[in-house]
């Protein structure tokens, strides 16, 4: 896929956050839209998968470690063409297969069941571990939110992850920089971030998350890269996409009511619109 | 009892880890920097390639084998009681329980007979947190025999078990032929007519001695091993209950949570009857010997064997 179709992709994945979100009346919208991009370029791009055999053994895994960012997660893996798109207005919903945060049991193409912060990454070490132990060569990528690593069980997951060489391992920080309480910086910051991937021994690439170009450039790097994990710092503005939930913290885990909605889409559809002339 | 086997039911489930190494080739062991405590050392002499060491860090441990486990492999983590199922609790619950993933804990040092290294060390809650998850097995093996043979039906089982094993030498009560090892069903080891004795881990062979002492004084006591406590053999303790009326559970473990409020769920929906609690009674452990322990805190068949008696 080339970049101008990711990026409709991604617009399309956003639309569909956007969308879920709204029909949910709850759920979290800004760091689902930051993360679009990655998402898009994973599912689209990176990862060898099969949207008709889900569970294949040789596929390549995806933990989404700040699970809250499920409508992200969702709403690429039905424009991948996982489950219909049309399910997204389902999310949160009694009833629905598309719980709150990622259910393994019940959605396919969530590799890991997540929501508890610090948690996935843990898991992801482990399918990368399983991969070295019986000699596979999949690859498994995980996605935190940079508010997400001040939990302490991310450090020991990527020690570990370090200590073990996990070359089939890539950690993905969406940095937009902002968790419930405010900016990264001001609750608790846990800056500098790629220097502390670096010393638990990552290689570490500083990305733009909104930039198909760079973030090519970033899995290809974290490809040809062995005897150690990577860690991908992907700078994001958190709500990406929608004007007013731009860089807005209100927007972490809030729904848009119709008129907000109404604009939301409108933004979309705007841009949309504008990579259709390309 | 001075010529009688003892075994530390920990060594059995290094042991029992070593034999089924050589049966599934995709059974790892994980371990946090005591697996020289915890004998999966012992596997991992045989085994080392398949002994992942992941350090003092138990919440990453839990998570890693719940990661090992969406791809096939059967991982056993290993920690004492206390970290297992007490500081990872919430990874057990939300990375293994809720996606309800094939992972074994192999929990040991539970209960007060850790001994010296105190109540920071005795966990004697670990069955409550456990067996409020959903689709948690939880077992706890009364010797060495029963050990081993826990470890080979978790395996069996396809979803999370809970193991509980401990530190202290216990004597070898289960070593005959007709021994048979079945998930979720309790073994009746004296059948009586005037109390219910309900034991479980090391507590069963103490309740059997019990058993006797009372004998002694008229009292007609049946005696059940649960080594299953989920999913409860209620069945057997029903019937029991129904029979002689009266009912005391002991455990190496808290009142509250344990084996005790186990079994006062299933008769007081099916047949409420009086019980009888013995464990440890809402307080944290010390510092000791472990037989010492156990005698302090009326563990042992004497403490048993009096409890009974005054409840009777």
């Amino acid at each position: 896929m080339d970049k101008l179709e990711l990026q409709k992709t991604a617009n399309e994945v956003r639309k569909g956050i956007v969308t879920a979100v709204h029909s949910a009346k709850a759920g979290h919208p800004g760091g689902s839209l930051s993360a679009a991009d990655i998402f898009t370029y994973l599912y689209f791009e990176e990862m060898n998968i099969d949207p008709k055999d889900p569970k294949k053994p040789d596929r390549d895994r995806f933990v989404l470690s700040k699970g809250h960012t499920a409508p992200g997660l969702y709403s690429v893996l039905a424009q991948r063409g996982y489950f219909p798109v049309e399910d997204l207005k389902t999310l949160r919903q009694l009833g629905s297969y598309l719980q709150g945060h990622p259910d393994m049991k019940h959605i396919p193409g969530v590799d890991m069941s997540s929501g508890s912060l610090g948690q996935g990454v843990s898991a992801a070490v482990g399918m990368a571990l399983s991969a070295k132990l019986s000699n596979e060569d999949y690859r498994v990528y995980t996605l935190l939110g940079d508010g997400e690593i001040e939990e302490g069980q991310v450090w020991e997951a990527a020690m570990f992850a370090g200590h073990r060489k996990l070359d089939n391992l890539v950690v993905i920080v969406d940095n937009n920089n902002l968790q419930i309480d405010g900016a990264i910086s001001d609750v608790c910051s846990p800056y500098p971030i790629d220097e502390k991937f670096k010393a638990f021994n990552f290689h570490v690439i500083n990305v733009d998350a909104h930039d198909f170009d760079a973030l090519k450039a970033a899995f290809d790097e974290a490809r040809a890269t062995k005897g150690m994990p990577t860690a991908i710092i992907a700078k994001s503005t958190k709500g990406k996409g929608v004007s007013f939930m731009e860089n807005n913290v209100s927007w972490h885990g809030t729904a848009p009511n119709d008129e907000q909605y109404a604009v939301a889409m409108a933004d979309l559809e705007k841009v949309g619109e504008a990579l259709c002339q390309k | 009892m001075s010529e009688v086997k003892k075994i530390a039911t920990r060594e059995s489930y290094g042991n029992a880890l070593v034999e089924m190494g050589a049966k599934y080739d995709n059974l790892v062991v994980l371990d946090a920097d005591l697996a020289a405590a915890t004998k999966t050392g012992t596997f991992k002499k045989v085994y080392p390639e398949r002994h992942i060491d992941c350090g003092i860090a138990e919440c990453n441990m839990v998570g890693i084998a719940a990661g090992l486990a969406t791809t096939g492999k059967i991982p056993f983590v290993s920690s004492f009681a206390m970290f297992a199922a007490g500081r990872a609790f919430e990874q057990v619950r939300n990375s293994v329980g809720y996606p309800k993933l094939n992972v074994k804990i192999g929990a040991t040092h539970a209960g007060i007979s850790v001994g010296e290294d105190g109540a920071t060390h005795q966990c004697n809650e670990d069955i409550a947190l456990m067996r409020t998850i959903p689709g948690m097995v939880v077992i706890n093996p009364s010797d060495d025999v029963e050990a081993k043979a826990a470890v080979a039906a978790a395996i069996e089982h396809d979803g999370p078990v809970y193991l509980r094993f401990g530190r202290l030498a216990v004597p070898v009560i289960n070593d005959n032929p007709d021994y048979k090892f079945e998930l979720g069903k309790g073994v009746l080891l004296k059948e009586g007519k005037d109390v219910t004795i309900v034991a479980t881990g090391l507590c069963v062979c103490e309740a059997v001695e019990a058993a006797k002492k009372l004998a002694e004084d008229g009292i007609d006591a049946e005696v059940i091993n649960i080594h299953t406590i989920k999913p409860l053999d209620e069945d057997l303790i029903v019937a029991s209950a129904k029979k002689t009326g009266k009912v005391v559970t002991v455990e190496e473990h808290s009142v509250i949570g344990g084996l005790g409020s186990a079994v006062c769920d299933a008769l007081c929906a099916k047949a409420p009857t009086p019980v009888l609690k013995v464990g440890i009674q809402d307080v944290f452990g010390e510092s000791g010997a472990a037989v010492k322990l156990i005698h302090k805190y009326g563990l042992d068949a004497e403490g048993i064997y009096e409890k009974v008696k005054s409840f009777v």
